[in-house]
């Protein structure tokens, strides 16, 4: 079939590319995507900036809860328990 | 809008007992009964909590009731907690569920192809190939977001994403879930999971660009 053959250009490798870092393009395709890359310094780029985007989103994070929070909490444990019992 | 402030935290993950084990630990001392084990699980997942609530209701008060409400919720489900799913899975579903029944934030449902491209169709020419390719910024990203103060505007870019991708890069790639995870906490396919996950970071990666590109 003609779409199994055709080379994938870049615009519509940017749209394939949570599939490729998840692992489910089919065999075929993620053929197609690793000789697109092979051969585009702009697509391997892309791919990169994809990859530095998880890792940069992965360092944020909440600060961690306020002690007040943390007493609130364990007040609700108790009275949990309270009821209970 | 920043509902949480973001602080960042080194890259490296606490070594030790695999997190699920710990949970499964902890999930037996509390129901035996002990308050030191509800105290660690409340440490454990707390932030994360927050987080996740705060991206389905407007504001930090009402995320922090919904948590309030999930923890007490876990206290009463516990013995009900069969361990099909890790303990983090099921703590998260019983706080979406919450959050979702609040009703305050409507959901927008926007349908998952509508949300356009990954990258503006002006940035290719017209065989689809790069034509405005993209900028340089992976080298020292880490150091600049720490620097430059980047955290804020990263932050500030995932709140402003739609309700639903922030929903799944926030459970996916700041707190660190399978996909699989994702799918049984918001109850969603794989397929739509994926989809969500694809525009939110692809906007984040757009932002970042501008952030840091062109240098």
């Amino acid at each position: 079939m003609f779409w199994q053959r055709h080379e994938l250009v870049c615009q519509e490798m940017v749209e394939l590319i949570t599939d490729y870092l998840e692992g489910t393009l089919s065999r075929s395709q993620r053929r197609r995507f690793e000789a697109h890359l092979a051969a585009c310094e702009n697509c391997t780029e892309y791919l990169q900036q994809m990859r530095a985007t998880i890792r940069l989103t992965g360092r944020l994070r909440a600060e961690d809860m306020a002690p007040a929070m943390r007493e609130e909490l364990t007040d609700l444990y108790r009275r949990w328990r309270a009821e209970e019992e | 809008m920043g509902l949480i402030l973001a602080i960042l935290l080194p890259l490296r993950r606490p070594r030790g007992v695999p997190a699920a084990d710990a949970d499964a630990e902890l999930v037996a001392r509390l129901r035996a009964g002990d308050e030191q084990a509800f105290v660690a699980l409340v440490a454990r997942h707390h932030a994360a909590m927050l987080r996740v609530a705060g991206s389905f209701v407007p504001n930090a008060a009402i995320a922090e009731e919904v948590v309030q409400d999930t923890w007490l919720g876990v206290l009463r489900g516990i013995d009900g907690f069969e361990g099909r799913s890790s303990f983090r899975t099921w703590l998260l579903r019983i706080l979406v569920n919450r959050a979702r029944s609040t009703g305050v934030r409507e959901h927008r449902s926007v349908a998952v192809g509508d949300a356009g491209p990954a990258v503006d169709r002006s940035r290719f020419d017209a065989s689809g190939a790069w034509m405005s390719p993209p900028q340089h910024w992976v080298e020292d990203s880490d150091d600049r977001l720490l620097a430059e103060g980047l955290a804020d505007q990263l932050q500030a870019a995932l709140d402003e994403l739609p309700a639903r991708q922030r929903e799944v890069v926030v459970l996916r790639d700041v707190d660190g879930l399978s996909g699989r995870e994702v799918c049984d906490v918001l109850e969603i396919s794989e397929a739509n999971q994926r989809v969500l996950l694809h525009r939110g970071r692809s906007h984040l990666r757009q932002a970042l660009e501008s952030e840091l590109g062109g240098l």
